[in-house]
């Protein structure tokens, strides 16, 4: 294998692994209240920038990016709470223009409160590069590779082994019958938009010492995101996953055999395919209109 | 008027309609009954263009329409309205009943940007008809009001106002007696009367029986997406497998 | 309109009614689609840019007069949104949404990219508007000619809304399947309302370039169409008056808080979350539903 192409798929699992991230983010909000979040890509944001405020202050790095995804993590449920809650059963143009002005939002909250430099996070286990067949590989594209698949597992192990997460599912197949059985919706649209921060925040923390972080990452991680969850099937979990290491590989091989310059434009390419050819993605199915 | 050829549509694992042929006559009323799941609906959509068979051929008057879309179903001359309302809930009473008579206002681009004087007496007829429509199903006092201040009983009967101003051949009513009290299913038999009387052929999906016996010259029968009976509603009625398929075998 | 000549005091403010006539402009055709038809674009700042950038391209590089490289360039615009109108208006809701979205994006990247013809994130020049050799400068002029504009897209809008046409669209708002089952064939009517929309925005998209004699990508950005959505949306969907006023207000906001550039998106994701919280139909609708029922009260 070439080390041009090796190198290519080095960085585009690095990247799918953040796109991953961010989608299953989507996925779990929209399996839970059938919302698409616009403000996923500002966790992201919320996560890098946080972790590097509080390294610059002086915290201790594992310490910071902790403090950094619960910070996303309470902004997420903040937002659940004053801005989508309040507008519940509202057709979807409103819902999205919510969500949408929650990302300017916070956008417009991180550029006054920080600042608008570029800031970089110091990687989680040094920053001397591995040579792989020709191929540099960054060690803090294992934490992010590694820290995904475990994410992903414990999201497995949480939909799938306990009550909590069983409720969530059932929302998100059948609202009335779950609330008919006791599951208080409230909670579970609560419990998404938390988890969804949390990751969003966590991929933000991993991937800042890799790109580095800004005021405005947010913007472009979340559409991507959101094209990797609509590839792979709006509201599939494995979905959004496959979705995202696709289309970080997409992009890194495009930009390197294809232009470089139109690196951001592949996603949106990719989506629009997804959304012309594969309407129901990789792995989900749309729901069906009973008249 | 109306001919099905070995209609089949599935959904998934679900065979909603298999192999299923019928004709409706011109001028006559037509029931469908059967228990849930029959497929009745299923069968609506397919002859109202919403669904696409998989299989089997829809003559209507000669011409084949099976795989033209709806709007295509509506020009020929098929009119329905719906189980689950369909009203349009962002617009009057009035100007619902004025949007089901689209087919029959054809309105130029630039006639309708520039207000020419054509348009305007054009929309005075339509309006009058509206309202003569809405006096026709019993539901004049609700001409200005806003649909969605509407009791349910007159959204049924504005679906029918509205299916009626596109002046179909054939009407095609599911469940319209669904959710009403008696009172109200004897003013929709009075109602599906008259409609019959004006020459437009009437089609029924029912399960009000006492409606479907009553009105219909012919009944069909379906059960798990095919065709168990089809013929005069004495004789259905006393069929043994009917019998069975809606009480079970001890009652055939 | 007349009458607001003698309340402007100076260019400044002229220039201000000119940007909100624009925007006006745009957002009676936006208004159409979202408003009327249901629809939704995320992306409508790309026509607005596309309008601009060909117009001005045509003018500079190949020498087109300005009043030929406008039409050319509007209909090039509404001739590219019947071609991708098509396969997209298939979609629904949140998957429409994002749809427009990509394509927006698509577009401001491309003229970002593409310096050569376009000069690049930094933009391009553009030539002034000369017809039978005058040329067309100065605010005041450029206040009649927008606003003429925009006095005749609202009374045209209007005239399509009060129509058969009009009720048509509306219809497929309402309930589409309805609307298919008595006659009214709803992806030709969704794709015209996509493409006057999408010709309005890039003759007001032309305009602006050729008025302010420069074109930038930021015009054709995200942002930029959220901005416009947002002015449709908070201004009063399926209320052509709405749609002005939106534009009017979110238009002279900004200028108003130019003190506060810094606190400009703030205050623009604030507006967008209040509004549709507390009035979800929009300035305009919420203020006539309230005089309503304060007329009604008895006394």
């Amino acid at each position: 294998m070439s080390a041009q192409l090796l190198q290519s798929l080095f960085s585009g699992l690095t990247v799918g692994a953040i796109y991953a991230l961010v989608a299953l983010g989507f996925a779990i909000i929209y399996n839970a209240s059938r919302i698409i979040n616009f403000a996923q890509g500002e966790f992201v944001m919320i996560g890098g920038m946080a972790a590097a405020v509080f390294v610059d202050a002086g915290l201790p790095l594992p310490l910071s990016i902790v403090a950094a995804v619960g910070l996303g993590m309470l902004v997420g449920l903040l937002l659940e709470k004053l801005a989508v809650e309040p507008a519940r059963g509202a057709p979807v143009v409103t819902l999205i223009i919510i969500t949408i002005g929650a990302s300017i939002l916070l956008r417009g909250l991180a550029a006054l409160v920080w600042d608008k430099k570029i800031r970089p996070l110091p990687a989680f286990s040094g920053e001397a590069p591995l040579m792989i067949g020709g191929a540099t590989l960054l060690p803090q594209t294992l934490w992010v590779l590694g820290t995904t698949l475990a994410a992903v597992a414990a999201l497995w192990w949480f939909f799938n082994r306990t009550l909590s997460g069983k409720a969530m599912l059932a929302v998100s197949h059948n609202r009335l019958a779950a609330q008919l059985v006791g599951i208080s919706v409230r909670r579970v649209l609560l419990v998404s938009f938390g988890l969804s921060a949390a990751l969003g925040a966590l991929a933000g923390a991993l991937i800042a010492p890799i790109s580095f972080t800004a005021w405005d990452v947010g913007v472009m991680l979340g559409l991507k995101g959101f094209a990797a969850a609509m590839l792979g099937g709006i509201g599939s979990g494995p979905g959004a996953v496959a979705g995202g290491l696709a289309l970080g590989l997409i992009e890194a091989l495009g930009a390197g055999y294809l232009s470089s310059a139109y690196k951001d434009v592949f996603a949106f390419v990719v989506l629009l395919a997804a959304l012309v050819f594969l309407p129901n993605g990789l792995a989900g199915h749309g729901p069906a209109e009973r008249v | 008027m109306l001919r099905a050829v070995s209609l089949a549509k599935r959904f998934g694992g679900v065979r909603a309609v298999q192999d299923l042929t019928l004709e409706i006559e011109a001028g006559a009323v037509h029931s469908i009954i059967g228990p849930n799941g029959a497929g009745k609906t299923t069968l609506l959509n397919l002859l109202s263009g919403i669904e696409r068979p998989d299989l089997g051929e829809i003559f209507f008057d000669g011409a084949a329409l099976a795989g033209a879309p709806p709007h295509r179903f509506a020009a020929a001359g098929i009119g329905r309205t719906f189980q689950n309302l369909q009203i349009f809930f962002n617009m009057s009473a009035l100007e619902n009943v004025m949007a089901g008579a689209w087919l029959h206002q054809a309105c130029g681009l630039a006639a309708a940007l520039l207000r020419l004087p054509r348009l305007a007496r054009a929309e005075h007829r339509a309006r009058e008809e509206a309202q003569a429509l809405l006096e026709f199903v019993g539901l004049a006092r609700w001409t200005h009001a806003a649909s969605d201040a509407m009791p349910y009983g007159a959204l049924k009967r504005l679906e029918i106002a509205r299916a009626l101003a596109a002046r179909p051949k054939l009407l095609l009513l599911d469940e319209p007696a669904a959710g009403l009290n008696p009172t109200e299913a004897r003013e929709l038999d009075g109602l599906i009367r008259r409609i019959a009387a004006r020459g437009i052929t009437v089609v029924l999906v029912e399960h009000n029986m006492k409606l479907v016996m009553e009105l219909s010259q012919r009944v069909l029968v379906l059960h798990e997406g095919r065709k168990l009976a089809d013929g005069e509603p004495r004789r259905v009625s006393a069929d043994p497998a009917v019998l069975e398929a809606y009480l079970g075998a001890e009652h055939a | 309109m007349a009458a607001a000549p003698l309340a402007l005091p100076n260019n400044y403010t002229y220039e201000v009614a000119i940007l909100v006539g624009l925007n006006a402009v745009v957002c009676v055709g936006l208004n159409l689609l979202v408003g009327y038809a249901g629809q939704i674009s995320l992306g409508h700042a790309g026509f607005f840019g596309l309008g601009a950038y060909a117009s001005a391209i045509l003018a500079a590089r190949y020498g087109w007069p300005p009043a030929l490289s406008l039409p050319a360039a509007v209909a090039g615009v509404a001739v590219l949104a019947w071609l991708v109108g098509r396969p997209i208006l298939r979609l629904r809701g949140h998957y429409l949404a994002m749809a427009t979205l990509g394509l927006g994006i698509i577009v401001s990247q491309v003229l970002a990219t593409e310096d050569r013809i376009t000069g690049g994130p930094d933009g391009m020049t553009v030539v002034p508007i000369a017809v039978f050799g005058i040329t067309l400068s100065g605010e005041r002029l450029w206040y009649w000619i927008v606003g003429t504009l925009l006095i005749a897209t609202v009374w045209l809008a209007q005239n399509l809304i009060d129509s058969p046409r009009g009720r048509a669209l509306r219809a497929l708002h309402g309930a589409e399947i309805a609307a298919a089952a008595a006659g009214i064939d709803a992806a030709r009517h969704k794709l015209g309302a996509f493409v006057l929309s999408a010709a309005l925005a890039a003759l007001a998209g032309a305009l602006t370039a050729h008025y302010s004699g420069f074109i930038t990508p930021s015009k054709a950005s995200f942002l930029h169409s959220i901005e416009l959505v947002t002015m449709v949306v908070f201004g009063g969907m399926a209320s052509t008056f709405g749609a002005v006023v939106g534009a009017a207000v979110l238009t002279t906001l900004p200028q108003l808080l130019a003190g506060f550039k810094d606190y400009e998106l703030v205050t623009l994701g604030a507006l967008m979350m209040l509004t549709m919280i507390f009035m979800p139909r929009g300035l305009v609708p919420t203020l006539e539903k309230a005089l309503d029922a304060a007329r009604r009260k008895p006394r």
